[in-house]
Parts: structure tokens; C-alpha cells; sequence
């Protein structure tokens, strides 16, 4: 269950300090220990720059949700860019199109309890992201 | 334009940094960092991370590529300050920044520096160590 949400443009690399900044707010609400909130603004980051160099812009909608007495923090990306041609490629440690490290897609799920992601040549992809307190 | 302050302490440069870097504030940092070495023949690099709350894989990278760098020009990097939730995320996200030098707070980051730039001194020419 959503309780809080919002969504923030991401277009150059300026927005991914923004995305940073809102991520941190909305975790510290949700009462994400420290750590947590470390990882899921670290995995923020790796997705919302890939949104900017892969995707060429697209959003991000924060939420924080609700299961039982468990609170969390649940990101969407979204981008209608190319799309990935080939999902388990992309998501090996290493394997890069765009001159980084090739972590950011691996990397951001390591760092997440849940990740999801859809992706379809030609139409875009859809990554969600949860991390739980 | 926006750009890190790098400060010259003695054969040292320091860089504090402060703010929630973008890409771009990162990329001008190593071009003004590998400047500033020739400029100053500093033997030594002290990155100040302690303000920052995350470092990704572009900082890392940036981080890595300032240590590189340097050591080319012959100047040693040391990173100081690492918070520790820093560390456990950055491990977790698969970089462990290989060839980058750390120390907990830049007193022991400079004594670092100190310390290896007597061992260079020290050090027998090469070629002259026998084997």
C-alpha cells in the first residue's frame, strides 16, 4: 500500500542529485536505518543516471509503502527510451554500453530487498525498486 | 562554473569535499586536481569524503581515476574520512576501489603520505636490490 508519493522529472545529470536528495528525505521518513538509507540513495543514484545516459530522461515516482507493520521505500524508473535488447546481459556485473563500471543496474539490485524490471526494445524500461525498514 | 576547492598544504594538496557532487562537478575535480599536481609538484593527493553521505559508481570511479592519475604524475592519493555505512554500500555495490589508498581521517591520511614519501626516499635505486 502506497502512503506518500511522489514524482520527480530526470533529465540531465543535475536531476540525479535532486533524485539523491528526495530519496534521502523520503527514507528518513520512513525510518530506514542509516545503512539502509545508504544503500537505497546509492541505488537511486545508479538508476537515475542510467535513466539520463541509457534512457535519455524519464521519471522517478518515490513512495513510501506499507506491508503489516513493515514500512519501506519503493522507487519506479522509468524511461521510454531503446529499451534493453538483452535484460540478463545487462544486469551482469562488468557488462557495459555507456564507458562506466557496469554496476549500476547489478549493483542497485544487490543493494535493494526487491528489484523489478521491464524493459521492451523500442518502447522503454521500468525498474522498481523497495527497500524495507 | 562550479569547481571543489583545492587547498596546498605544504607538498600536499587537500580537497574537502562538501557538497552533493554531480557528474560534472566530479569530472572538473580530476581535470583540476592533475593541474594542480604539475603545478605544485605536490607529492601527495588527501581527498576529504567525510561530508559525503553516498558514493556511487561514478564517484568511485572518479575517486579510482584521481589515484591513477596522480600516481602517474607521481603524487600519491590517500581517500579519508569514509562514513561507515559508505563503506558497507560501496562493497555491496561490487566496488571495493582497487589501487586507492584510505586512512579514517586525514591526520592519519597525512602521516600516511609522510610515511611513504620517507620510504621513497629510502628505497635502494632499482636494479641495485639484488634478488
Amino acid at each position: 500500500m502506497a502512503e506518500r508519493s511522489e514524482t520527480l522529472p530526470i533529465r540531465k545529470s543535475e536531476d540525479v542529485v535532486i533524485v539523491r536528495q528526495h530519496v534521502r528525505t523520503m527514507a528518513v521518513e520512513a525510518g530506514l536505518k542509516l545503512v539502509d538509507q545508504t544503500k537505497i540513495i546509492t541505488a537511486a543514484s545508479e538508476l537515475a543516471r542510467n535513466t539520463v545516459i541509457y534512457g535519455g530522461g524519464g521519471t522517478l515516482l518515490l513512495e513510501t509503502v506499507s506491508s503489516g507493520s513493515r514500512k519501506g521505500v519503493r522507487l519506479t524508473f522509468e524511461d521510454h527510451g531503446p529499451g534493453i535488447a538483452d535484460l540478463e546481459l545487462a544486469m551482469k556485473d562488468g557488462y557495459t554500453t555507456g564507458g562506466g563500471l557496469g554496476l549500476g543496474l547489478s549493483g542497485a539490485k544487490r543493494l535493494s530487498n526487491e528489484f523489478e524490471i521491464f524493459s521492451k526494445v523500442g518502447e522503454g524500461t521500468r525498474i522498481t525498486i523497495t527497500r524495507w525498514r | 562554473m562550479d569547481r571543489i576547492p583545492i587547498l596546498k598544504l605544504g607538498d600536499f594538496l587537500l580537497v574537502t569535499v562538501q557538497v552533493d557532487m554531480h557528474d560534472r562537478l566530479a569530472m572538473n575535480l580530476q581535470e583540476d586536481l592533475t593541474e594542480k599536481i604539475v603545478a605544485t609538484h605536490a607529492r601527495g593527493v588527501l581527498i576529504d569524503i567525510s561530508a559525503l553521505d553516498i558514493v556511487d559508481s561514478f564517484i568511485g570511479r572518479m575517486l579510482g581515476n584521481i589515484a591513477a592519475m596522480s600516481g602517474i604524475l607521481d603524487a600519491k592519493t590517500v581517500v579519508v574520512g569514509m562514513r561507515p555505512a559508505v563503506a558497507i554500500t560501496l562493497v555491496e555495490l561490487g566496488l571495493s576501489l582497487p589501487g586507492v589508498r584510505t586512512a579514517l581521517n586525514v591526520e592519519k591520511g597525512m602521516e600516511l603520505l609522510r610515511a611513504s614519501l620517507d620510504r621513497y626516499f629510502d628505497e635502494p635505486v632499482p636494479g641495485e636490490e639484488g634478488g
